[in-house]
């Protein structure tokens, strides 16, 4: 079963497979609670429109964030994942964001090592004033996660059912 | 199994209008474990919240999830709510369908609502795997630290010493009062700095709620809100404060002589010194860095001239401990230094002085006994040029802000010129004048008026020598054409920075400072003298340039803060913090060195129940820990629970989709 899943996954980021019709991303939008998370509430607030494709996830810091959540979000549900937190030296938390990009980019190394397309997931800074840059944040992740197509095909099928 | 209930919120038209509520509510009644689901046009309305109250009793529900606006908003208000009904708050989720749905995705009413669902569903599912936290209780202790005695510190710690608080306050030099006590007067009254100042000054030293630590830094501070241990490095003065009578003989007969910090190194003080005739603690130093006792041991007149025996040359540095519960950091400023400034000729000519030279000078108990004269001849300058916004509103230069004091004090220079040279003229060149406070601009105005001081509006651009006289070459925007004035003597309004050691005590104390060097307050409206850092203020200039009134407001405030925080005996804390558990921790120590507050331990448990063996375990302090979670992530054998943000409930919400 194992094998066959990881099979599946390498080959999913294989150009040949086509997505359905109306297809649209599901992206997995990890962002902590001090700066991101209440930048991309200032994005509300100001009423700045972006792709529907991001679900959001609150979490205290970016620290907290697990590589296995972002494992776990390819493996289920997302088709791509977004972790933000607070500019470097900003952190809540003092030194939070720093343990989580030195995390998140082992672990981005290794997805790709497994065969998954460096651009699914992906890591932003954006503080609580930059209401705008989340939009744009998100503009680019649905674009970069919609060129590469789906990964879960299979999956939404059998959700249908 | 858990029952949960789920209200929609209409928010009027606000999520309504992009949101389909009603195909919500049927979708979400669709989930297994959801038992009740209703709408309402205002949630967080008093019927809104009845609504809460009265399902949680009705149907028995487990958990509630509130679809609304931003948590951030509006989880405080539910989670009252869900007190009031008898259940825990903390079975409370807000999915957030307002700013990340109905606000951001106005043009497509089905995505928003299927991403509303998607919310719900979320919300619904990490809401199973809530659990019933308890608020915690941290014991205090109530004594507050004061950091720098400048006008800031003295106003917080008086106020907060009224209140019967006791209060430490460490003042970095020999003597508090800061760099209000070099003033002579003050805009907008012309009060006398001086005569408003030492009675505060003396308060301080004789309340019986206030420790005075002069001469001293505070080097280390550990713990959290409420129970902070903080280590300060008293220096040695070389002088038995407990004996001396501060008669100053030792300071009369001293031979070393050495600039005078207070008189802007106008005049020599000398190598054993008090700072200033009013200086509290009225007790001499020996500055270790000019004394030839200490130095090279030769002299020791000093010793010799004490009848009381209170001079020790042998004296140490020395630690002090105190266990405090707050902080009110106030540090103040420094001035800019405006060497930068090459073509005003900044260094190379000597009339040119800083505000604050001029400041001492027209002092009363200054250098030249409260008469400017300038530093080339001595001769009394007739013709003074100020130019204003030296460093200030200046990118290129120095510093982008507005220093906000400097357009009040030249003014108030320009009539303290008037009043000590009858016969001078003053020109004062400015970008503008910001006069921006109670009484100010009609301060300028009269000042205008009465002094017949020329304003010239524009910047100067070169400044050079002619005989004995500088030339002042700027432009005059109004008539537009470029200028030249014939000065004895120029003052340069220099900005107001932050102390250059600002960054390394924001790092001691563990809190942030922007930029520039100024401490960041939590909020810039709303929570102006907290930081970030529960349990430690800011007050003063340290946070940004203020004048005396806003400074003393702010340290006023900082004491009201810290009497709340001190109005019982014990604290209520979040309970969303991180625990570990003994079974499953390993003892890698991995959470001990990402712990950014110092919160994780390490302890020794028995190897098993009973065993005499010993081995190494982590241990969270929870009144420490602000859960952040960097624990959670980085423990190898997922020992460590962070409440709130658990694994499960937040893999609950990625796999609900």
């Amino acid at each position: 079963m194992e094998t066959e899943v990881k099979d599946q996954l390498v080959s999913i980021e294989k150009p040949q497979l086509i997505a359905p019709p109306n297809w649209e991303p599901v992206i997995m939008g990890i962002l902590c609670n001090w700066c991101s998370y209440a930048g991309s509430d200032l994005t509300g607030t100001s009423r700045i429109q972006y792709p529907p494709n991001i679900r959001i996830i609150r979490v205290p810091c970016s620290s907290r964030v697990d590589p296995w959540f972002l494992i776990k979000s390819l493996q289920t549900t997302a088709d791509g994942v977004l972790v933000s937190g607070c500019h470097p030296g900003d952190c809540h938390y003092i030194s939070g964001n720093y343990y989580a990009r030195r995390r998140f980019l082992v672990t981005k190394k290794l997805l790709n090592f497994v065969g998954f397309h460096e651009d699914r997931i992906q890591f932003s800074w954006v503080s609580a004033a930059e209401g705008p840059k989340f939009a744009k944040v998100v503009n680019k992740v649905t674009e970069d996660i919609k060129k590469l197509g789906p990964l879960h095909l299979y999956k939404k099928e059998n959700f249908e059912k | 199994m858990a029952r949960v209930g789920v209200f929609v919120c209409f928010c009027g038209a606000n999520i309504a209008d992009y949101v389909d509520v009603p195909q919500v509510v049927e979708e979400v009644k669709r989930i297994r474990e959801v038992k009740f689901a209703t709408e309402y046009k205002y949630m967080c309305s008093d019927p809104g919240q009845g609504m809460i109250r009265d399902a949680i009793v009705q149907h028995k529900l487990t958990s509630i999830v509130v679809a609304a606006c931003s948590p951030r908003m509006h989880e405080k208000t539910f989670r009252k709510a869900l007190s009031d009904a008898g259940m825990n708050p903390y079975l409370l989720e807000v999915a957030n369908i307002r700013e990340h749905s109905s606000w951001v995705h106005q043009k497509d009413k089905k995505a928003a609502t299927s991403k509303a669902m998607d919310l719900c569903r979320m919300a619904v599912a990490k809401s199973i795997a809530n659990e019933q936290l308890h608020e915690i209780s941290v014991p205090v202790t109530k004594r507050a630290l004061v950091i720098g005695g400048g006008i800031a510190g003295i106003q917080a710690a008086l106020d907060i010493a009224d209140a019967r608080i006791p209060v430490v306050l460490v003042e970095r030099s020999p003597s508090i009062g800061g760099k209000m006590a070099q003033l002579d007067e003050t805009f907008p009254t012309l009060d006398c700095a001086q005569c408003i100042l030492t009675p505060k000054m003396v308060d301080v030293a004789s309340h019986p709620y206030i420790e005075l630590i002069p001469y001293s830094e505070v080097i280390e501070l550990q713990g959290f809100v409420g129970n902070y241990k903080v280590k300060i490095r008293k220096k040695a003065s070389y002088v038995n404060f407990k004996t001396c009578t501060g008669c100053g003989a030792c300071w009369q007969k001293c031979p070393v002589k050495v600039p005078n910090e207070y008189n802007m190194g106008i005049d020599k003080r000398k190598a054993i010194y008090t700072p200033f005739p009013q200086a509290v603690p009225n007790k001499p130093v020996i500055d270790a860095e000019h004394c030839t006792m200490l130095l090279k041991g030769k002299c020791g007149i000093c010793a010799k001239v004490c009848e009381k025996g209170s001079i020790d040359y042998t004296m140490q540095d020395e630690i002090i401990e105190r266990e405090i519960g707050a902080v009110v950091v106030a540090t103040g400023y420094d001035m800019w230094d405006p060497a930068p400034y090459e073509e005003y000729g900044v260094g190379r000519f000597k009339d040119i002085i800083t505000s604050l030279e001029f400041e001492r000078m027209v002092s009363a108990n200054g250098p030249t006994n409260g008469v400017p004269v300038r530093p080339s001849d001595g001769k009394v300058p007739k013709n003074v040029v100020f130019i204003k916004c030296v460093g200030s509103r200046d990118e290129a230069k120095g510093i982008e802000y507005c220093s906000k004091i400097c357009c009040m004090y030249t003014t108030k220079h320009t009539i303290l010129l008037h009043h000590k040279v009858h016969d001078s003229h003053a020109y004062v060149f400015y970008m503008d004048i910001r006069a921006a406070g109670k009484g100010y601009e009609e301060f300028v105005k009269k000042a205008q008026v009465d002094t017949g001081t020329t304003y010239l509006r524009g910047r100067v651009s070169k400044i050079y020598r002619k005989g004995d006289k500088l030339m002042v070459r700027g432009e005059d925007a109004q008539i537009g054409q470029v200028v030249e004035v014939e000065a004895d003597l120029v003052v340069l309004a220099t900005a107001v920075s932050a102390p250059k050691d600002n960054p390394e005590l924001a790092r001691m104390l563990g809190i942030s400072y922007d930029k520039y060097g100024y401490l960041s307050e939590a909020h810039p409206k709303l929570r102006p003298v907290e930081t970030a850092k529960a349990g430690i203020f800011l007050a003063g200039c340290t946070q940004a340039p203020k004048d005396i009134p806003e400074t003393v407001s702010q340290a006023s405030a900082c004491a009201a803060k810290v009497c709340g925080l001190f109005a019982g005996d014990t604290m209520k804390k979040d309970p969303m913090v991180s625990t570990i558990s003994n079974e499953y921790c390993s003892g890698c120590q991995n959470c001990v060195k990402v712990c950014p507050y110092g919160a994780i331990v390490t302890d020794e448990v028995p190897i098993g129940y009973g065993s005499k063996e010993l081995r190494t375990v982590a241990k969270i302090n929870e009144g420490v820990c602000q859960g952040c979670g960097s624990c959670v992530a980085i423990c190898r054998s997922t020992a460590i629970t962070l409440a709130g943000f658990t694994d499960p409930q937040i893999i609950n919400e990625i796999v609900s989709i």
